[in-house]
């Protein structure tokens, strides 16, 4: 960052602050064209299609029709004939993934806060190489990162033949194609999205609120319990919703590590598109009570947030 | 002492120790294994280079190069592109005054990483299927274009908050038109925050296995869906070559958009 020099006045900048002024519709244009046109008019139309009626060849048949999320919320047994009664199916496979992003998001934060904590108390060199190191994993491919995880885990992979030439275990580790699998696999996907705000919160914290309550008697863990978790706590929440947001609509570490019986939205919505049985309105309709549930959580974070800063 | 004690919590530097070793474990034991002559997984059959050999002139390797070659193209100009709207966007969001609608432009730029991956991966599928687009490159180009636009936006507007505004009033005051300063006096003070914006893009697109794999179409692969592809079949060596190859690249970049950054930050 350049520190202002002392000479600048502090409305020499405000001049120069709208050089742009004159050229802000053609330079913001590109922006709006890409973004509506390539993301909000598909996003828009994926809403009216998840409306239709479905054909049998995996389009679409211009009619209105509410049979997407009547299949989703609403069972009427094998033929429609039976009286109509909640559907389980897919809430459950909701509920499953739900579980799941709450579990992984859970682990990250208990091995995430300790870390955030321990690198914001180094020396700022230190910092800087510990938050590389920390960084560099979420930038190499996800893809290769959750194979590279499925090797290590697998029935006879190194983790397994590690434990067992060590002694520790005497039967090899049934890990792969189970829900800790998953839920390792979400964890070990997002740790760093939950580890940056978090240090990004401790770095902040004025430490002589600890020295004041040490001063008082209070232990290191009220300490941390009753004063420093209070206010780092938005960099908590943040780095829950970093995980848990991509854990909640997450393909690859599901379809990967967990096998057929660990069903997750991403797969859910997957088949509805790649398979030959696909049901295209009914993909939509479920991208569609996702996307819901994601922007109910950030609009409640974004709430909670305005509410924190106007105090 | 006082001061050292309240920072400290013990068990913290071993969770902390955990962390590296759970984050980098995994491909160590890929990276390592890739050098294993030996056809099978599971057992070492000492170091080689077979591997490597094996992904440029195996079997499989006109399969991964023209996925290589649709990665790495779609990846160059979807970073260049994204990153010209993103400078030009940060301009106006910094250096155009207060206007109506900047807020909503700001929350449009970070639209991409709000909306969960699957579904812009479904809203693009079905708009392309609607107008009757044939999905192939030009769809994976478009839709990488999209979702790259915020990871360029952010470290260039970054860099560029931090940039005085008076190293432009002096060469306006010194006669130089709008488009000379920027060229010659804005753009290079930018240039690290460019760079990492662009090389960001770079490695966001070459990385997407979801929102491609949903519009690419019948027959075109990159390299992650090719991968994918494989893996489903069982991993092979070849395999583990290919993800060590890839490793090193995202490595590469990251660092150097670390140093960039770093000498930025240094000069003004």
């Amino acid at each position: 960052m350049a520190a202002p020099t002392p000479t600048t006045a502090p409305d020499s900048g405000a001049s120069s602050d709208a050089t742009y002024r004159s050229a802000r519709v053609p330079l913001l244009l590109p922006t709006w064209l890409v973004i509506g046109f390539f993301l909000i008019l598909p996003v828009a139309l994926m809403a009216v299609y998840s409306f239709l009626t479905k054909e049998m060849r995996g389009g679409v048949i211009w009619e209105f029709s509410l049979a997407a999320y009547d299949q989703f919320f609403i069972n009427r047994g094998l033929f429609g004939d039976e009286p109509a009664s909640l559907e389980w199916t897919y809430i459950s496979v909701f509920g499953r993934s739900i579980a799941q992003a709450a579990t992984a998001t859970t682990l990250c934060l208990l091995i995430g806060f300790p870390t955030a904590w321990f690198i914001a108390t180094r020396a700022p060199a230190t910092r800087g190489v510990w938050l590389f190191l920390i960084t560099v994993p979420y930038w190499v491919n996800l893809l290769i990162r959750t194979v590279s995880l499925r090797f290590l885990i697998r029935e006879n992979g190194p983790l397994n033949d590690a434990l067992l030439g060590s002694g520790l275990i005497a039967e090899p580790l049934a890990l792969i194609n189970t829900n800790f699998a998953v839920q390792l696999g979400l964890f070990y996907s997002y740790l760093p999205f939950m580890v940056l705000p978090i240090y990004a919160a401790v770095e902040r914290y004025n430490f002589t609120l600890s020295e004041a309550a040490a001063d008082l008697y209070a232990s290191r863990w009220v300490t941390l319990r009753d004063i420093v978790l209070p206010i780092v706590k938005p960099g908590i929440i943040a780095g829950c919703l970093l995980v848990f947001i991509p854990s909640l609509g997450a393909f690859l570490a599901p379809n990967l590590l967990g096998g057929a019986k660990n069903f997750m939205i991403g797969s859910l919505i997957e088949e509805q598109f790649k398979r030959s049985l696909g049901n295209w309105p009914f993909g939509a309709a479920v991208s569609m009570i996702l996307m819901s549930l994601v922007l109910v959580l950030l609009l409640l974070y974004a709430r909670s947030m305005a509410r924190a800063e106007a105090r | 002492m006082a001061l050292r004690s309240v920072r400290h919590y013990p068990g913290f530097f071993s969770i902390a120790m955990l962390c590296l070793i759970i984050l980098y474990a995994p491909l160590i034991v890929v990276m390592v294994y890739s050098f294993n002559d030996s056809p099978s997984i599971t057992n070492w059959g000492g170091l080689s280079l077979r591997w490597y050999f094996d992904v440029f002139t195996g079997p499989e390797a006109p399969r991964f190069r023209a996925a290589a070659w649709n990665s790495l193209t779609i990846a160059v100009l979807a970073a260049t592109i994204a990153t010209a709207i993103a400078t030009a966007a940060a301009l106006a969001m910094l250096r155009a005054g207060k206007f109506k609608g900047r807020s909503l432009t700001f929350a449009l730029i970070n639209l991409p990483l709000m909306v969960p991956e699957i579904v812009i991966a479904v809203a693009t599928l079905i708009f392309f299927t609607m107008i009757g687009f044939t999905t192939g490159y030009l769809t994976i180009l478009i839709a990488h274009i999209t979702f790259c636009i915020p990871f360029a936006y952010l470290p260039i507007a970054a860099r560029l908050q931090g940039i005085d505004g008076s190293y432009e009033a002096a060469a306006r005051d010194l006669y130089a038109t709008r488009a000379q300063s920027f060229f010659l006096v804005l753009l290079p003070l930018m240039a690290p925050g460019v760079i990492s914006g662009y090389l960001l893009a770079f490695i966001i697109s070459l990385d997407d296995f979801i929102i491609t794999n949903f519009v690419k179409g019948a027959g075109m692969e990159t390299l992650p869906t090719a991968i994918f592809g494989s893996v489903k079949q069982g991993i092979k060596p070849n395999i583990m070559a290919i993800s060590t190859l890839m490793l090193g690249v995202s490595i590469l970049f990251v660092t150097l958009s670390y140093l960039i950054n770093r000498k930025g930050r240094q000069s003004p």
